[in-house]
């Protein structure tokens, strides 16, 4: 198996049965290699598909035609090796941070014994330092740290690809930018494959290898792949100048702006 | 102590004291209408406007005359435990029915026109079929308080997962939960308060209907109990009556709020 093809999408095309019994076309001839420990952002306007690519990753939509292979096999349903952070970060409002970590460590590894388990659970607790809120309700946390217990559970069960739902969509910009950072931080860390879905521009150059720009929907599909040749560590003042990053920038702006803008949006 | 606990203490004192006034009014004009010290004596004993020594109803609640005659504790037992026991069924089979038609549309569209023509249907109204399968008016009773309490649990219990976040059940596809494990960990923490809240209802509508269908089945318990003081003419027994059954049902609405908190994640936090 070439690295090449850690992740493969092939000729995806997505469609959903509308009451009149005609149908939606969602995506079509949706074709994509990922490599593995990528990041990569997949960016459009609303409507573009985006979040329903990423479904179909993780399992919980089903193709209407084409497949995706992970390691060379056919997915076919969700499954922990390829974790899933939601957009409103879904912990279980009656499990504390701890717990809401705990149960899903308990699952994906039943072979822990309860000492092992506790060691784990502590570990993601503070690798998005968290340790302070270790036993809070999530209804008693801010909306950053609830993302970021979220993306420590996704972390926890030792997915291969991590997939990210507009993960820092419903937070205020400078929580967004702080969490851009742990989230950079913790891949340096554990290296990962990563795919975040993302409608910001300066989210999806900062943190990937390569940006996805998807056209409108109907039929949507992959428009351009640009790929972001930007050292790591990423410093986003230090990005503000740079050449590369406002290559990057203003390839995503004219392509979303001029080549496929939408005005109902 | 604050202004505001005087005012919740006193307040309804004023509202009491202007009601026995007016129900004092009331009895000067109609004739035998019980006054309020009359119904005062025959409620904890003493000597009555006409110069009789009373034994009061609540002065000796737990006595026993013979199979027929009891106090009014025996006769609030024998209505609590029949109101417990149709309860308890209606929490068995509604609780199960309801996760069933919460989570499969198969069952919703099979059960949900049922549960919509007999919900609005008086309980009191199944008495009498009741009353000739069984030929026995405890059997009647309890399965007349099944049929009242059934309905909020299961409406309420299926309305507690239908409820449940996508998102939530989401992480259990994720995760692999097994069904077991999606009822157990993600569905009921989430329905529980739902089912509680149907539960109070239930026993609410539960305790108003046991008086109604004793009056009607007769024997004992509190319903039974003062349809016979109407019977024996003993119209102050009638009001202490009303008193009692209010504040049973006051109590137990209050255990019911305690229990239905104590169970609810979101009064934790």
């Amino acid at each position: 198996m070439s690295t090449d093809e850690f992740l493969k999408l092939e000729e995806i095309r997505k469609a959903f049965p509308l009451n009149n019994g005609e149908e939606y076309v969602a995506v079509v001839d949706v074709n994509l290699n990922i490599k593995k420990n990528e990041i990569i952002s997949i960016i459009g306007h609303s409507g573009c598909g985006k979040s329903t690519l990423l479904n179909m990753i993780a399992g919980l939509d089903i193709q209407s035609e084409g497949n995706i292979f992970l390691e060379n096999k056919e997915i076919k349903g969700p499954g922990s090796e390829r974790a899933v952070v939601f957009q409103n970060h879904s912990l279980l409002p009656w499990l504390t941070v701890y717990q809401n970590i705990e149960m899903a460590v308990k699952k994906v590894m039943p072979e822990l014994n309860p000492k092992e388990l506790r060691i784990r659970v502590e570990k993601f607790v503070s690798m998005v330092s968290l340790e302070v809120a270790r036993d809070k309700y999530p209804g008693e946390i801010s909306g950053g740290m609830k993302q970021r217990v979220g993306i420590a559970r996704a972390l926890s069960i030792k997915p291969k690809v991590l997939l990210m739902d507009e993960p820092f969509g419903a937070l205020d910009s400078l929580t967004r930018a702080n969490l851009q950072e742990h989230l950079m931080r913790i891949q340096q860390k554990v290296q990962n494959t990563v795919i975040i879905i993302t409608h910001d521009i300066d989210e999806a150059v900062l943190l990937s290898d390569r940006v996805i720009m998807m056209t409108n929907g109907p039929e949507a599909t992959i428009g351009e792949i640009l790929e972001v040749s930007l050292p790591r560590p990423r410093n986003r003042v230090e990005l503000q100048n740079n050449k590369e990053y406002i290559r990057c920038r203003e390839s995503i702006l004219s392509f979303l702006y001029e080549k496929f803008a939408k005005d109902d949006d | 102590m604050n202004k505001e606990i005087i005012k919740k203490i006193l307040m309804p004192f004023l509202v009491c004291v202007f009601l026995i006034q007016v129900w004092s009014i009331i009895a000067i004009y109609v004739e035998d209408f019980p006054t309020p010290s009359d119904t005062y004596t025959s409620a904890f004993g003493g000597i009555n406007a006409e110069g009789d020594e009373l034994e009061g109803v609540l002065s000796d609640p737990f006595y026993i005359e013979n199979q027929d005659d009891k106090g009014i504790f025996w006769q609030i037992l024998a209505s609590l435990k029949r109101v417990f026991g149709g309860f308890s069924l209606a929490i068995l089979v509604g609780v199960p029915m309801g996760l069933l038609i919460g989570m499969s549309k198969t069952a919703r569209y099979a059960f949900e026109p049922l549960i919509h023509v007999f919900k609005p249907v008086s309980p009191l109204a199944w008495l009498p079929l009741l009353l000739f399968i069984f030929r026995d008016i405890s059997l009647t009773a309890i399965s007349t308080i099944f049929i009242t309490s059934i309905w909020p649990i299961i409406i309420n219990t299926a309305l507690g997962v239908r409820s449940v976040n996508p998102d939530y059940l989401n992480v259990a596809k994720v995760l692999r939960f097994t069904s077991f494990e999606k009822v157990m960990q993600i569905i009921l923490p989430v329905a529980v308060p739902y089912i509680f809240a149907g539960m109070r209802l239930s026993l609410g509508t539960a305790w108003l209907v046991i008086v109604a269908a004793e009056m009607l089945t007769g024997g004992i318990g509190i319903g039974f109990w003062i349809w016979d003081e109407y019977n024996n003419l003993n119209y102050h027994n009638i009001i202490i009556g009303i008193i009692v059954v209010g504040l049973v049902g006051f109590l137990l609405d209050m255990c019911m709020g305690k229990l239905a908190d104590f169970f609810d994640y979101r009064k934790k936090i």
